[in-house]
């Protein structure tokens, strides 16, 4: 497994189980309510686990296991600028709500999310082909 | 393919069904003026379709074909997959039961069933994550 995609899973791992850490407190509160502000943690729980989780497990996954050219993956910085773009809109957009941040904080977030989308659809893209070429 | 992994496609294909009958539901209430309670399964729609049937497809197949960890344990711990595999389906299912019991009837303190599920539900993310961690190589 390359490096790249080490990094992608491992932090994926990670927002999962901060995820599903935030998602349980939540649910406990719902159903034993002990502190009402946990509620705010909604925004972070959706953010890490579908952007931090799944989007960056799916980005891993792919580096790794895509078609390859003769001796390289193609454009990694492009797949790294995704990696770092990933995960710092997703702590932009999802802490940003939690921590009383500007609105601008999670606008910004959401930009570098679409940015790692864009970085990382450059890098994938040419490696979409038949496995002869 | 592993039989762990067979029992997490599997369940995942049941709980991607549950999830698409539970959204018919949710679409019927408005034109069929259903009791405005229904809306309490949209949690229980969001997670039976991400934790049972996303997270499950994602947990089986991950358990198959990542790295192997040893040559005496190419998957790591069974002892952990299997638990991750029983926990969150015994937490999804709490939770699905759960969760529109307390919203029609919260006077029959039926709380502790989120509470439980919400901590089952963890430790199987925890699972998941400790067993997978070593196998990214």
């Amino acid at each position: 497994m390359p490096r790249l995609s080490r990094w992608f899973i491992r932090c994926a791992l990670a927002y999962l189980a901060l995820g599903f850490t935030f998602g349980a407190l939540m649910l406990f509160n719902k159903g034993v309510p002990f502190y009402p502000a946990l509620w705010r943690l909604l925004p972070t729980h959706v953010e890490f686990l579908l952007l931090g989780w799944t989007v960056q497990l799916a980005m891993g996954v792919a580096f790794w296991i895509l078609p390859r050219f003769s001796s390289s993956r193609g454009n990694e910085k492009a797949a790294w600028l995704a990696f770092v773009l990933l995960n710092v809109g997703v702590w932009l957009a999802g802490l940003g709500p939690l921590l009383g941040a500007p609105p601008v904080i999670s606008f910004l977030g959401r930009l570098a999310e679409v940015g790692a989308g864009v970085a990382f659809a450059m890098h994938a893209w040419p490696r979409v082909k038949p496995l002869s070429t | 393919m592993p039989a762990l992994t067979r029992w997490f496609i599997k369940s995942s294909f049941v709980y991607l069904i549950a999830a698409l009958i539970v959204g018919v539901g949710l679409a019927m209430q408005a034109p069929l003026h259903l009791p405005s309670a229904l809306g309490s399964l949209m949690p229980v729609y969001l997670h039976l379709f991400m934790v049972g049937w996303v997270a499950q497809l994602i947990f089986g197949v991950i358990y198959w074909m990542f790295p192997k960890y040893s040559k005496e344990k190419p998957r790591g711990s069974e002892g952990l997959g299997w638990a991750t595999c029983a926990l969150l389906n015994v937490g999804l299912i709490l939770r699905a039961v759960g969760e529109p019991l307390q919203a029609l009837r919260p006077e029959a303190g039926l709380g502790w069933l989120l509470a439980v599920s919400a901590v089952i539900q963890w430790l199987a993310g925890l699972a998941f994550v400790v067993n997978t961690w070593k196998r990214v190589k």
